[in-house]
């Protein structure tokens, strides 16, 4: 079942679609609501490594639908932790629990004055308003 | 960029159930109305109903109108009889495959032609250049439109008695007058409805009605793949021939028709490249355009709901195109290993009984 349309509070946004949720120095990502939608059904999550290197606005890994094939873009620079195996496992997690059970990744910043540049709740809801 | 497309007589409907559009040879088309996978699961499970009114229709009369087509079309129409139809090829003077389609007899001098949307007017002045003296060929589209029904409850839904695949006849649903055509793109039993443009939405709601579910082109994509049906201007086009795309069985090499003769020679040589069905061995789904690796390409590619696995057609090297071969697909710069299997990827009851 397909969540509703939501961005919460509490959450920092990439335009790209990914949200950010930071713990301290590490930080949990994943994709909107809207970023799932546009894909619909999910099928497949490409995650990366754990201990792999990424950086804010570069691809990471992907997520495959039966009709469409996205990269998941990077909201903040850090080294991955952790994966969410429920999510590569049962890849359906990510369209019905997109801030929760279907989150992606986990990481450990290595720039956290790139917070700064993230989107307020306030205005990722009003640039997906615009798209 | 939406202004330039065109509408079926459903657009209406599709909208007010919430479906997701999508342009689709020059027409705007419902993808999906829920999901792909769910509406792909009601056809293999009980029954969906498909907008397929974008598809062309041309009606063929005259005392001369077989003769015409005998020479055009692929297949042999004097395996058919009023009331049947058949799976044919529109060839080009190189065996190429100008489209795939259906031609049902309707009478001795009549024939309907329902083929690709996007390759209509090509068709259709393909057609009319040929035509002879005795036969009158002319674009019936926007009089009609068509929804197919399809799945293993999808006559019992709708009222209608069963019926052997490739026949036709006029009947009734809910009291609308539509040409049940016992034809289809899923493997699945059940028909296509050919109604007047204007009884369109009526036809439809009662089919909903009827606890059909309406399915998007997403869906129709995956249940054909899955059958191993090729999609014209992905797995065979112009420039493909029918020996190498598996096809031979519509051709009629015996008789004559545009590119027989190419056909032969294709035929008698053995093609050099074969169109192989195959399934991955390893998490990934293959796309159209992917190269094989042996040498070859993907020409269609999905995730298979049925069997939850990604699935693909693609030509590779005749020598590899045996089921149990290994080949390996370029999965964005990934080698990702997988199996030829035997057609199609997926059996379903119609499928192995030799239905549509």
């Amino acid at each position: 079942m397909a969540a509703a349309e939501s961005y919460p509070d509490g959450l920092l946004y990439h335009p790209e679609h990914d949200w950010a949720l930071i713990e301290g120095d590490e930080a949990v990502l994943g994709i909107t609501w809207f970023a799932q939608d546009a894909l619909g059904e999910i099928v497949h999550y490409e995650a990366p490594d754990v201990g792999a290197a990424i950086g804010m606005g570069e691809a990471y890994g992907e997520v495959e639908s039966v009709k469409a094939v996205s990269d998941l873009i990077s909201p903040l620079s850090g080294v991955v932790l952790e994966v969410n195996e429920k999510a590569t496992g049962e890849p359906e997690t990510i369209n019905e629990e997109p801030y929760g059970a279907g989150w992606l990744i986990r990481v450990r910043l290595t720039d956290p004055t790139e917070i700064a540049r993230l989107l307020s709740p306030e205005t990722y809801r009003a640039h997906v308003a615009a798209e | 960029m939406l202004g330039d497309l065109r509408r079926t007589p459903l657009y209406d409907s599709h909208v007010a159930l919430g479906a997701r559009i999508v342009p689709f040879a020059g027409w705007e088309m419902p993808v999906q109305y829920v999901g792909v996978i769910p509406e792909h699961r009601a056809v293999r499970a009980d029954a969906g109903a498909f907008d397929v009114s974008h598809m062309g229709e041309f009606e063929v009369e005259g005392p001369r109108a077989k003769e015409l087509l005998q020479s055009l079309l692929s297949n042999d129409l004097d395996r058919i009889a009023p009331g049947q139809a058949q799976y044919t090829l529109l060839t080009n003077e190189q065996g190429g495959i100008v489209d795939d389609l259906i031609v049902y007899q309707l009478e001795e001098h009549r024939f309907l032609l329902v083929v690709n949307a996007g390759n209509r007017a090509a068709d259709f002045a393909w057609i009319k250049e040929r035509e002879i003296r005795g036969s009158d060929v002319r674009d019936v589209s926007d009089d009609f439109a068509l929804i197919a029904v399809q799945g293993p409850r999808a006559n019992e839904r709708l009222g209608l008695p069963a019926a052997p695949a490739f026949t036709h006849a006029v009947g009734k649903v809910d009291g609308i007058e539509v040409l049940v055509c016992r034809t289809g793109y899923t493997g699945e039993d059940g028909c296509e409805l050919l109604v007047l443009a204007a009884d369109a939405p009526r036809l439809w709601d009662a089919i909903l009605g009827r606890g059909v579910v309406p399915c998007g082109l997403g869906a129709r994509d995956t249940l054909r793949l899955e059958l191993c049906y090729p999609l014209h201007g992905n797995d065979i086009s112009a420039e493909t021939d029918a020996i190498s795309a598996g096809l031979g069985w519509t051709c009629a090499l015996d008789k004559e028709f545009t590119g027989v003769a190419a056909l032969r020679a294709v035929k008698a040589a053995g093609p050099a490249r074969r169109l192989a069905a195959f399934v991955m061995e390893e998490k990934a789904i293959p796309r159209h355009g992917m190269a094989i690796l042996e040498g070859g390409e993907v020409t269609s590619g999905t995730h298979s709901p049925s069997l939850e696995v990604g699935v693909g057609l693609g030509y590779v090297p005749a020598a590899l195109a045996a089921p149990g071969s290994h080949i390996t697909v370029d999965v964005r710069g990934r080698q990702a290993r997988a199996r030829v299997v035997k057609k199609p990827i997926y059996s379903t009851k119609e499928s192995t009984d030799g239905g549509s």
